[in-house]
């Protein structure tokens, strides 16, 4: 007979050792990205094809930059998590170490450059 | 061991023959068109950048997002973001334990694959026509 409770027998099982949490996450992001892809569509519709200084005016709104924000660190962070399972699904060993490196390095760059974009037109915008 | 059943027990699928049901190939698409995401972001988040980066990058990437390749691959994301986001809704309906029988999963996927296309059209339409 092992002394341990049924609790413990289960923690840090799955490839990833953390399922629970990831799975919670993703559920609770998705249930974000329902609301926030229509309206990112929406947002990105309205800016193709605007002139430049008007391109940079309208992000400079809060409506259009929160929005494309928060699509965007919200959506990679939930990519880093889909693609976590992706990898544990298909990669073994140092290849799977590398591929997650890859995927989380990538994502923030992304969001940052995103973020520092949308800063730069909304200070832009509040200079004119 | 006497009491098993030995002869009328469903057999694992031979993957050489087997045939996916439909919710097994929407379910995959779910993965792949999450993934494929990735281009159209960069190729927005590239545009973004460009646009605080001066008017020459700017006019690059404003030059590729409005070009017959932006076209196709921000027509795409946005089939596959659709795709996506109906297939993660009926995720959750799986959590909630619905959805789960044959014909149900089998009708969720013609509803997934039938309205991301609507709403690619609708996109479309709207982004053109309003």
């Amino acid at each position: 007979m092992r002394y341990i409770t049924p609790r413990k027998a289960a923690m840090g099982l799955g490839s990833a050792h953390s399922g629970t949490a990831d799975h919670w996450f993703l559920t609770v992001s998705s249930c974000a990205l329902v609301l926030l892809v229509p309206a990112f569509l929406l947002v990105i519709g309205n800016a193709i094809g605007l002139p430049h200084p008007e391109l940079v005016a309208y992000f400079g709104r809060p409506y259009p930059a929160l929005i494309t924000a928060l699509f965007i660190v919200v959506g990679m962070v939930h990519f880093i998590k889909g693609t976590r399972i992706m990898i544990d699904d298909y990669f073994q060993h140092t290849a799977r170490k590398v591929a997650i490196i890859v995927s989380v390095v990538f994502s923030w760059a992304v969001i940052a450059a995103a973020v520092f974009a949308l800063a730069k037109m909304t200070l832009v915008t509040v200079a004119i | 061991m006497a009491d098993v059943n030995r002869g009328n027990r469903p057999l694992s699928p031979h993957m050489q023959v087997y045939r996916l049901p439909l919710a097994a190939i929407t379910s995959i698409m779910t993965r792949i068109t999450g993934h494929a995401l990735v281009a159209g972001i960069l190729l927005l988040v590239w545009w973004l950048v460009a646009a605080v980066s001066g008017p020459r990058a700017f006019a690059a990437a404003d030059w590729v997002v409005r070009s017959w390749i932006g076209f196709i691959v921000l027509t795409g994301s946005a089939w596959a973001l659709w795709f996506h986001t109906l297939a993660g809704i009926r995720h959750l309906f799986y959590d909630a334990g619905q959805l789960l029988r044959i014909e149900e999963a089998e009708r969720a996927s013609w509803a997934i694959i039938i309205g991301s296309v609507v709403l690619t059209l609708l996109s479309l339409i709207l982004f053109f026509f309003a």
